[in-house]
């Protein structure tokens, strides 16, 4: 149901069974599958975790930490067992590129799941899958029982003496479940929570024992390191940033879709070149780079190389590689609303900073659109984000906090326009400011 | 034990506790296949749910009032969830949204009074690239226009009108 869009500088290496039938185990294997699992059982935990490290890659899920190292931080010795977790939960707004993964080659992640275990003789594999994606956990469930099947989990994998289970299931809605310790409380059948760290996941995670818990396009991403080298994989990309990226282009772009292009990629390039440019000849306003959590780059800021490193120079993340692109009739006010919005909806509660922060946010922001605002409730909206930075138990305020303080930073002109009962320039609907209780 | 449930899915919550290292894991997963069956959570559901984890019923209700796609009232035979994050904003899902009120005639949360429609306003549902979207019930419908969801619309309420359950 959802494809892959492909452009000539596309460098088809995730992709790479994509649209082949590969959900058949058969074909899977056919085309390479399960090879490099077998090769990691002759490798050992070392030599796997050296490859992974040589790899650079660097987790899909937003925040770029390198997996080689992920991977060794979990303890050789540990009384508690070991697990590994897939987190397919994709929520960040903009991103929907695990979708793909999973509908074209859950296999794929399957065998993920099985090098990462054992690269840390983990004897447990969970795949969690967002509660919207229904359709795919019926995929993902085949695959794994086809994997049984032939041998390849459940007890003696592959003939080698070695056993690992995985199941699989959704969530059920919450973005806040998409952080790796709310995550873990789930999957413990609890509300989405996020727990205190230290300690991290690789030394106490899910049940209390060491876990490795990486994205689900990381963990799609390992087999094909083994198939083709880490040398090679890590040349595909830039310095410290390894091989290649599913991004998900979408908003004011005349060919959307989700590409697989290498690390590094000039986003000008991205947007004009693969995405096809501004629909109507519309000038550019602005490029959220990652996922709605990412801070905004004006249309002057996008001349960059979309890897870790080179966007976090442009003072923004690559995050989850969702690629939003606002044309010049955007009102980024309202853009902000809705961002807003979405973090006070999804905000678990659990920290007042991000509780109440979100809820202020919105608050202030609907008013601002309105044209109910005042001058000083523009510095007051960013000293009220920059307040919730650093101080909560996850990311998520974070999340809310970092878009709106550059929001306001880059586009301050636009937010002024609004003030004073002008209200909005661009002609939108504007939402009725809610009653004060 | 006597169940609410038919026997496949009594069958298979045999099954799914036993997958896990503790049997409350099972939980999320659960309250999912029995919505699906049944309709909403009522309290019914709730109290043979805890009973089958070994939970208390204020422990399962904790756990439903968390996530979005849980519900202890019965929605539309079909429900009809427009996103209207970001990338859907940036490609019209508001207008989609307001189409399905006026269309429905009903609000957002609303239920139309044959039973067969109820609609929502969600959160990002993973379709960003194939904007603006929808979901009725777990299936995609993407690119959309005014038009299109007519036509998804009076898809569904012909099957409704026909009986048949998908």
């Amino acid at each position: 149901m959802a494809t892959l869009t492909t452009h000539p500088d596309c460098v088809p290496l995730v992709s790479y069974r994509f649209g082949k039938g590969a959900t058949n185990i058969d074909k899977y294997i056919q085309l390479q599958g399960y090879e490099a699992a077998r090769k990691c059982l002759t490798l050992g935990p070392e030599a796997i975790i050296a490859e992974m490290k040589a790899s650079n890659l660097r987790g899909r899920g937003g925040a770029g930490f390198p997996t080689g190292l992920k991977w060794s931080f979990v303890p050789k010795q540990s009384a508690k067992p070991k697990y590994v977790l897939v987190n397919g939960d994709e929520s960040e707004p903009a991103t929907c590129k695990d979708r793909l993964i999973f509908e074209h080659d859950p296999h794929a992640v399957i065998e993920g799941t099985i090098i990462a275990a054992l690269s840390v003789q983990a004897k447990m594999g969970f795949i969690y899958l967002r509660g919207e994606y229904r359709y795919l956990l019926q995929i993902m469930e085949k695959a794994v029982a086809d994997a049984y099947a032939k041998g390849f989990l459940g007890k003696n994998i592959f003939g080698s003496g070695i056993d690992f289970d995985v199941v699989t299931q959704t969530g059920a809605g919450a973005y806040e479940v998409g952080e790796e310790s709310a995550l873990m409380e789930s999957l413990e059948g609890k509300r989405g929570i996020p727990r205190i760290r230290p300690p991290f996941p690789a030394v106490v995670g899910l049940y209390g024992g060491p876990t490795i818990i990486n994205n689900a396009e990381t963990i799609a991403t390992v087999p094909h390191i083994f198939r083709i080298g880490a040398a090679t994989y890590a040349k595909l990309g830039t310095e410290r940033n390894g091989g290649t990226r599913l991004f998900c282009l979408s908003g004011h772009v005349n060919r959307p879709g989700v590409y697989e292009l290498p690390m590094g990629y000039n986003l000008k390039k991205m947007i004009y070149e693969v995405g096809g440019g501004i629909p109507s000849g519309k000038k550019l306003k602005a490029v959220v780079p990652g996922g709605s959590s990412t801070p905004v780059l004006t249309a002057d800021e996008i001349d960059i190389g979309m890897d870790f490193d080179q966007v976090g120079k442009a003072g923004s993340m690559l995050g989850s590689g969702g690629v939003v692109i606002l044309d010049e009739t955007t009102c980024i006010v309202e853009f902000a609303l809705r961002t807003m919005k979405f973090y006070r909806h999804e905000s678990c509660g659990w920290c007042i900073p991000c509780r109440e922060g979100t809820d202020w946010l919105e608050k202030s922001l609907i008013r601002l659109h309105a044209g109910g605002a005042v001058d000083k409730d523009i510095d007051n909206i960013r000293y009220l984000a920059e307040n919730m930075l650093g101080r909560t138990f996850c990311p998520l305020g974070d999340a809310a906090a970092m878009p709106t303080i550059a929001f306001v930073q880059k586009f301050r002109r636009e937010f002024e326009d609004h003030l004073n009962g002008k209200g909005c320039p661009y002609h939108h609907a504007a939402e009725p400011e809610p009653a004060l209780v | 034990m006597t169940t609410l449930f038919s026997p496949a899915l009594a069958a298979r919550f045999d099954k799914l506790v036993t997958l896990y290292p503790v049997k409350r894991s099972a939980l999320v997963p659960m309250l999912l296949y029995a919505q699906d069956e049944v309709g909403c959570l009522s309290d019914a559901v709730i109290a043979e749910v805890a009973q089958r984890i070994g939970i208390s019923e204020s422990d399962v209700r904790s756990v439903i009032s968390y996530y979005s796609l849980l519900r202890t009232h019965p929605a539309g035979k079909y429900n009809v969830q427009v996103c209207t994050n970001i990338s859907c904003m940036l490609r019209g899902g508001n207008e989609i949204l307001e189409h399905c009120k006026k269309k429905l005639g009903i609000p957002n949360k609303g239920v139309t009074p044959d039973g067969v429609f109820s609609l929502e306003e969600v959160e990002c549902i993973g379709a960003c690239s194939w904007a603006p979207a929808a979901q009725v019930n777990y299936d995609f419908h993407e690119n959309l226009t005014p038009d299109s969801i007519d036509k998804v619309l009076d898809g569904y309420r012909a099957k409704a009108a026909s009986g048949s359950k998908k």
